[in-house]
């Protein structure tokens, strides 16, 4: 028989300590829809669990115009949409929020263990990447700081050391003009895994892209971001070509794998079509028009 | 013929207006020409407040004091030699009480059985429930534990060993099929155009039915259209899975609770697996979380009574969803092909069918009533059907609603769909002109008696869906028609009286689709009560007659024709006490609706039944039923779809269901069968499908990548049904269960063709699939 541990710190520094005591063997529990899942199918024996859904500072949801969002990585998704702030500001992020699993699920599951957990085809990471949103992560040694977009180094495995523990995540104010969005493709219409997903953000100027970026799910062994479309869109006017030109620079960055979810090639075609739609939605969210 | 309108109180299909209302007609109509007091009403349903306050007991719910709990190890292997088999580990461990293999199970020699629908080698049924030398599919059931709890069950399963020498394997039947395939059975002899052949190879039996003369048909042709098919395993899909307790008796009985469509099937097929005398095992089926055709073979049944004999305690062994899809009888994947000519006129001159079907494991792919039902639709004086059943490297086939008719009418309809096209008919009067009657003889020999094929084309033709527009671009609209046989088989019922004018109705079919109900309210209609007033209750294999499965839509033909003919004898015996009473002779008592009358003296079936003790005691009756008068049921769909061009996304923007039900006893359900038969067929078109990879493993195990349809995949789905009456049942049923499954695969075709041009040979017409085909045009 396999036993289990279970902790439930009230301090982050309780947290840190458990994390720094059990190393790998330690296993966050937020929402647990991830870990649940993977404990019932017999991954993490003899683990200890550690309930982070105590410990305030990860809990924290605040919203100021100066400071950007500070998401702590317990929070669960409703809580996020649930913000008519938030919700105003980052809509991008509401996207996956308001996507991830179904309603059941997004009264638990949250945004920091659907990053933690690194799948490739994870819904809020490309969005997240395309805020340009950094982690803050602790152990009992000190806090560092790590863009999202090098969070995620292989399917299921992170940047964090074992001792280390993801506390908050923080997107930057949102700039004038700008607007981001979320696109997944599934063949049904809710309760899928991601065959392919395209977060996009841009910023808009004198009828240019002043900023954009693009960040592709389910195409790579990590969430993408795609620094050749943010080139083709950056200084060039708010045109359908434009577009078409990093939807197709988002194709050729795209490094799918064939399985039961789609081909290699369909999900090169997907990440085309989702980049360039959901780049149109972003231009109407930053108050743009396409020319 | 009268438009009755469906009480949305009563169904809650009021939920989510769909374009039906907006157009002002009704989403559910019934098209009824036979009325009667009870029958064709919608009472509540007897069992809904156990169902929805979740009292109602399912497998996974009984629990035995003492109980052990059981494991099953399964290979990983789609087709392996088994060297050795290590079980003293696991036999050490704490906590396991007994490890058992195939060699536990008596020596089934060369019996055939019966095991619900169809005759069996028993070392085919042994095979598939432990495997002996060989495994033949990923999944298949090598070895079981009893434990403590399900923990160490399973802990210790996966500490026997178990030495593979792993052989290539075949997972469709034209693979199979190859000269140079490996043999799943080195004894299996092709039966060959119903003659035993000496040749070996993975196909159990080719058959040919032929009718007229299809060359002289196909001369006579100006259109001629001829295409292949394929079509992906899917699995019925029930939510609860497999479930048993066992417990050996020290009494030498074994008494088996499961989830099961057929108690008394099991019943047998367990007491001939374990050598044991029929009378030895009571089954008492549980609640079913849905079964379609799927529940009725036997798995685990004789391991837990192995393991409970073995033990001295209950053995209880649930699935896993894993193990469901792995372990479990899914449908045949298919490859077919179906070539048919017609005339300028639009008659219809000549039809040939190719049909392959994968039997699984072991022989029985459905491929027989495939052939009966792939043109049962047309009246054509030319006609071929050959049929091979190939056993391929997958789980063993269990029926699957209407089984083996679905894959054919995705070929048929198509071509059907095509020729239409080209002669520039519309394809339902392309139909109406080619439509099977009373009397149109079908290829495989029999004549059809009163059926509704016309009645269902016509209402198609007449619905307000068939002549709306389509309200959007890459929209289109498809049409096709199915058929199935239905079943009767034998069924019991008893009917005993309480003082109060109620009665308690046993009977022992599976309660899967409203049947308590509606056989109850068959029961009511003869004795002139309320449905309300009648107590069914499902009961153990020692309580009832015998009764046949709960399958071949025959529940609420047969069950309820016994508990008719059970009324008739509580009324005959009614009478009998009234004349009592009245010092008359039972024939001068009158009986009409629940009210008895003789030369002036009245009584109810209440007071009748007040006086049961003073004029002769408890009044009780029973009828078993062996009917033969079935009548086959045609379903067909108007479907309208949407494409994305760009993704090859699918969507069902709006969808009716039109069925030949013969009468429909409880409304309400039958519109339940028929959505539910067309949402499974949605499924099956769009998105399910066993996705394999090379090895014959099984890559999509679970509910989140094996994609059935979930409610926001789906328009509402309208219903209209059509009632031709039977005139081999009491109240004209003929069973609505299978039938509208077959219509959905075709008619999702034909109508994704309309919206987008590409015609889609291969199931599932998933995303990927669509846009391929789009991307080749």
């Amino acid at each position: 028989m396999h036993s289990v541990q279970y902790h439930r710190p009230v301090t982050l520094d309780e947290c840190l300590r458990l994390f720094d005591r059990f190393g790998k063997q330690a296993r966050a529990l937020a929402g647990g829809t991830d870990l649940l899942v993977q404990m019932r199918a017999g991954h993490c024996r003899n683990g200890a669990v550690v309930d982070v859904k105590h410990v305030p500072e990860l809990n924290e949801l605040r919203f100021g115009t100066s400071d950007g969002l500070t998401l702590g990585a317990a929070v669960p998704c409703y809580r996020i949409y649930g913000d008519a702030t938030v919700s105003r500001a980052y809509p991008g992020l509401i996207d996956t929020v308001s996507m991830i699993g179904g309603t059941q699920i997004q009264g638990r599951a949250s945004v920091g263990g659907n990053l933690c957990n690194a799948a490739p085809s994870a819904d809020a990471v490309p969005a997240l990447i395309a805020l340009r949103a950094v982690c803050r992560i602790a152990s009992v040694r000190g806090e560092r700081e790590l863009p999202v977009d090098q969070f995620c180094i292989a399917p299921g495995r992170n940047a964090m050391a074992d001792n280390e523990v993801l506390v908050s995540l923080h997107v930057p104010p949102p700039p004038e003009h700008s607007g981001a969005c979320y696109l997944r493709f599934i063949p049904r219409n809710e309760m899928d895994i991601a065959v392919a997903g395209a977060g996009v953000s841009v910023t808009l100027g004198n009828g240019t892209f002043r900023d954009g970026r693009v960040a592709l799910a389910s195409v790579a062994p990590t969430p993408l971001l795609v620094e050749k479309a943010g080139v083709a869109l950056r200084g060039q006017p708010v045109e359908h070509e434009v577009i078409a030109r990093a939807a197709a620079a988002a194709k050729a960055a795209a490094r799918p794998i064939t399985d039961m979810r789609g081909t290699a090639e369909y999900r090169k075609h997907l990440c085309e079509v989702l980049t360039r739609r959901a780049l149109e939605k972003a231009v109407l969210r930053a108050g743009g028009t396409l020319a | 013929m009268t438009v009755a309108a469906t009480d949305s109180e009563t169904t809650g299909q009021d939920r989510k207006p769909g374009p039906a209302a907006a157009n002002g007609y009704e989403p559910n109509m019934v098209l009824a020409n036979q009325t009667f007091d009870i029958v064709g009403s919608r009472p509540v349903r007897h069992d809904g407040a156990d169902k929805v306050t979740g009292r109602a007991v399912y497998g996974a719910d009984v629990t035995l004091p003492g109980t052990l709990h059981g494991a099953i190890l399964r290979s990983p292997h789609a087709h392996a030699r088994i060297l050795s088999i290590d079980t003293s580990r696991a036999e050490q461990m704490d906590g396991v009480h007994a490890v058992m293999t195939a060699g536990d199970l008596p020596d089934a020699g060369d019996k055939i059985v019966d095991v619900g629908e169809g005759d069996t080698p028993l070392a085919y049924v042994h095979g598939n429930v432990l495997a002996k030398d060989k495994v033949l599919y990923q999944g298949h059931a090598v070895a079981a534990v009893a434990a403590s709890n399900a923990h160490v069950a399973l802990e210790a399963a996966s500490a026997i060993n178990i030495e593979y020498d792993v052989l290539p394997c075949s997972l469709t039947a034209p693979d199979a099929m190859r000269p140079e395939a490996a043999l799943l059975h080195d004894d299996l002899v092709t039966k060959e155009l119903g003659e035993e052949s000496n040749r070996r190879s993975n196909v159990a039996e080719h058959f040919r039915w032929t009718k007229g003369d299809v060359e002289t048909g196909f001369a006579r042709a100006d259109t001629i259209v001829e295409r292949s098919f394929d079509t992906a395993t899917v699995h019925q899909g029930y939510i609860e899975p497999h479930t048993v307790t066992a417990l050996w008796n020290h009494d030498g009985r074994l008494l088996l609770w499961c989830s099961t469509q057929g108690a008394f099937v099991v019943r047998d097929v367990v007491s001939t697996i374990l050598d044991i005398p029929v009378s030895t095992v009571k089954v008492t089926p549980t609640e079913i979380g849905g079964g379609f055709g799927g529940k009725i073979p036997v798995y685990m049944e004789p391991v837990a009574a192995l393991l409970s004999r073995k033990t001295g305690r209950p053995v209880k062994i649930v699935m896993s969803r894993e193990e469901v899809f792995l372990g479990t009888g899914p449908t045949a994947g298919t490859h077919t092909r179906v070539k048919i000519g017609a005339s300028a006129d639009g008659k219809i001159q000549a039809m040939e069918a190719e049909l392959a079907y994968e039997a699984g494991a072991y022989p029985g792919s459905f491929v027989v009533p495939g052939g009966m039902c792939v043109f049962a639709a047309y009246d054509c004086e030319n006609v071929a059907v050959d049929g091979y059943d190939v056993v391929v490297n997958k789980p063993s086939c269990a029926a699957y609603r209407a089984p083996g008719s679905p894959q054919a009418a995705f070929a048929a309809e198509q071509v059907i769909d095509e020729v239409a096209l080209r002669l520039g008919l519309d394809p339902v009067e392309f139909r109406l002109l080619n439509a099977a009657r009373e009397g149109t003889r079908r290829a495989d020999g029999p004549k059809f008696r009163r059926i509704g094929c016309v009645e269902v084309l016509e209402a198609v033709k007449n619905h307000p869906h068939y002549s709306a527009p389509l309200v959007g671009p890459n929209q289109g609209r498809g049409v096709a028609i199915g058929f199935w046989f239905n079943a009767g088989l034998e069924s019991s019922c008893t009917l005993n009286v309480n003082t109060n004018g109620t009665v308690n109705l046993v009977e022992g079919s599976t309660d899967i689709g409203g049947t308590r109900t509606s056989i109850a309210m068959q029961a009511a209609e003869v004795l002139g009560i309320s449905a309300q007033d009648i107590l069914p209750e499902v009961v153990d294999t020692d309580s009832v007659g015998f009764t046949s499965v709960t399958g071949g839509s025959r529940t609420t033909f047969a069950t309820g024709w016994a508990a008719h003919d059970a009324a008739q004898k509580v009324v005959d015996e009614m009478k009998t006490r009234a004349a009592m009473l009245w010092a008359v002779e039972p024939e001068q008592v009158e009986h009409s609706k629940g009210t008895y009358t003789a030369n002036g003296s009245s009584a109810t079936f209440q007071e009748l039944a007040a006086q049961a003790s003073r004029t002769g005691g408890p009044i009780s009756a029973s009828a078993t039923v062996k009917p033969r008068g079935v009548g086959g049921s045609f379903a067909a769909n108007i479907v309208d779809v949407e494409v994305d061009p760009e993704t090859g996304k699918v969507d069902i923007v709006r969808f009716t269901a039109v069925q030949d039900v013969g009468k429909a006893v409880h409304p309400s359900y039958v519109e339940g069968q028929m959505q539910g038969g067309s949402v499974q067929g949605i499924g099956w078109a769009l998105n399910e499908e066993y996705f394999m990879g090379e090895d014959g493993t099984m890559r999509n195990s679970t509910l989140l990548d094996y994609r059935m349809p979930t409610t926001l995949d789906l328009p509402m789905i309208d219903t209209c049904i059509v009632e031709v009456a039977n005139p081999g049942h009491p109240f004209g049923v003929r069973g609505v269960g299978e039938a509208n499954i077959v219509p959905p695969l075709p008619a999702v075709a034909n109508a994704i063709h309309d919206a987008v041009g590409v015609r889609m040979q291969r199931l599932p017409m998933s995303p990927p699939a669509v846009w391929a085909a789009l991307a080749k045009t």
